[in-house]
């Protein structure tokens, strides 16, 4: 049961539309992956496709080196938590969210109701509510409780925080860090709120307009970003070195952003001609990664 | 609980460093686990193994197979020694070199230190007005 996915060059358009534009990665079974990206950049269509919710175009992606379009086994190990609770509601219209709760625990053999009962305390889920007329963090937090309870193989949580207010977004992080750390499992988790969550994550991956931008230990990823401010001249003859981010000047002193690895050599350089080396947070460096102009030079 | 610029396990490295230092853990003392420092700080379990592979690979803490990780007897005496060293280069250096930038002689530097060094720990410098 080890869970690992491997994408292969995986392309999905809609019409003329490139969602997701050949993709290839490969997730660590085992591991808490973090899925970044802007609004539009691909995250949902590219889960889909893992999730064998949708076809690729072309390529295709293996799930413990078996294709997974198509194939009833390795379905029932994915647990896709779509998007907004909406696709909750969309899932179980009529429903209420005890006939939500008890599909699951027909359809998935690891179930765990005591732990769902747990989790729907913990956010104060009313089982005999209606979920079409819950509102939306309810909704997403109903998909957490599904999602967790089913001690699937591979959990998938698609910007499942939408709509959940913080106390609810901190549940949802203590859990699934506390239920990954009892039940080991594969989890790949999607959002743009990188701050709240890269502590849990091991290994993130940033998609930028349909195209995987990287993919890294997040460790190293906060390690790779750095802010370089001093006389433009200096900035420059350093940042030359590196990629640079992004770029400010105020009068005769220039600000970049660069993303690299700072050998201590370079450092070293930069402190003896007096240049001020900052670090930068994740959330800075995603932007900056991001923007659709990189430099403004 | 950490900043959020800087490896977290670099941050972790450094606590248990500190720890070790000034003997909040003492040698062949146990260790948290990883599992509980993860659910301790909310971060990935990955993220405290490596700042504990770090501390292994210093020689600072040592795996007991099954058991966990302990602290090296003479971590604390060795850890001191590396401070030391650092100290000057780290802190004495860039002083010197920025009272350079702005002119206090070097004079001036030593007798505020030694001013410093004789006020009773964590009390007020009398004897500053009477240079």
């Amino acid at each position: 049961m080890s869970a690992g996915i491997e994408a292969r060059n995986v392309t999905l358009r809609y019409g003329d539309t490139t969602a997701v534009d050949s993709v290839s990665f490969n997730l660590k079974p085992g591991t808490i992956h973090g899925l970044i990206g802007r609004n539009g950049s691909g995250k949902t269509s590219l889960l889909s496709v893992i999730a064998a919710f949708r076809k690729a175009t072309s390529g295709q992606v293996l799930f413990d080196g078996e294709p997974v379009w198509e194939n009833p086994q390795a379905v029932r190990r994915i647990c896709f938590i779509r998007g907004s609770g909406d696709t909750v509601a969309a899932d179980w219209p009529s429903d209420r969210v005890s006939d939500a709760v008890s599909l699951a625990a027909a359809f998935r053999p690891e179930w765990d109701s005591e732990y769902a009962a747990k989790l729907i305390d913990r956010f104060r889920l009313n089982t005999r509510a209606h979920i079409s007329k819950m509102s939306q963090g309810q909704r997403s937090a109903l998909g957490v409780v599904l999602g967790l309870a089913s001690r699937c193989p591979l959990t998938i949580f698609d910007e499942t925080y939408l709509g959940m207010d913080a106390p609810s977004r901190y549940v949802f992080y203590e859990e699934l860090l506390a239920d990954y750390l009892a039940h080991p499992r594969t989890f790949v988790v999607s959002t743009h709120l990188i701050e709240e969550v890269a502590s849990l994550f091991e290994e993130v991956a940033i998609l930028d307009r349909g195209r995987l931008l990287l993919q890294e230990d997040v460790e190293r990823l906060r390690s790779r970003g750095a802010s370089i401010t001093g006389p433009a001249g200096e900035v420059d003859q350093l940042a030359e070195l590196l990629t640079v981010l992004s770029s400010r000047q105020l009068g005769p002193t220039r600000s970049v952003t660069v993303y690299g690895d700072l050998d201590p050599d370079l450092v070293r350089r930069a402190r003896a001609v007096g240049l001020e080396l900052g670090p930068i947070s994740l959330q800075d460096l995603f932007v900056h990664l991001t923007e659709p102009e990189r430099t403004t030079v | 609980m950490f900043d959020d610029r800087f490896p977290i396990y670099r941050q972790i490295a450094d606590r248990i460093r500190n720890d070790v230092l000034n003997g909040t853990l003492k040698p062949e003392e146990q260790v948290m686990s990883t599992t509980q420092y993860a659910e301790f700080y909310r971060i990935n379990p990955a993220t405290a193994a490596k700042a504990f592979q770090q501390l292994v690979d210093e020689d600072v803490i040592y795996k007991r197979r099954g058991v966990g990780m302990f602290v090296r007897p003479g971590a604390p005496e060795r850890l001191q020694a590396e401070f030391r060293q650092r100290f000057f280069s780290d802190v004495v250096d860039p002083m010197v070199e920025q009272a350079r930038t702005v002119g206090i002689p070097i004079r001036d530097v030593i007798k505020r230190i030694e001013a410093s060094a004789n006020r009773e720990p964590g009390g007020h410098d009398t004897r500053e007005d009477d240079r």
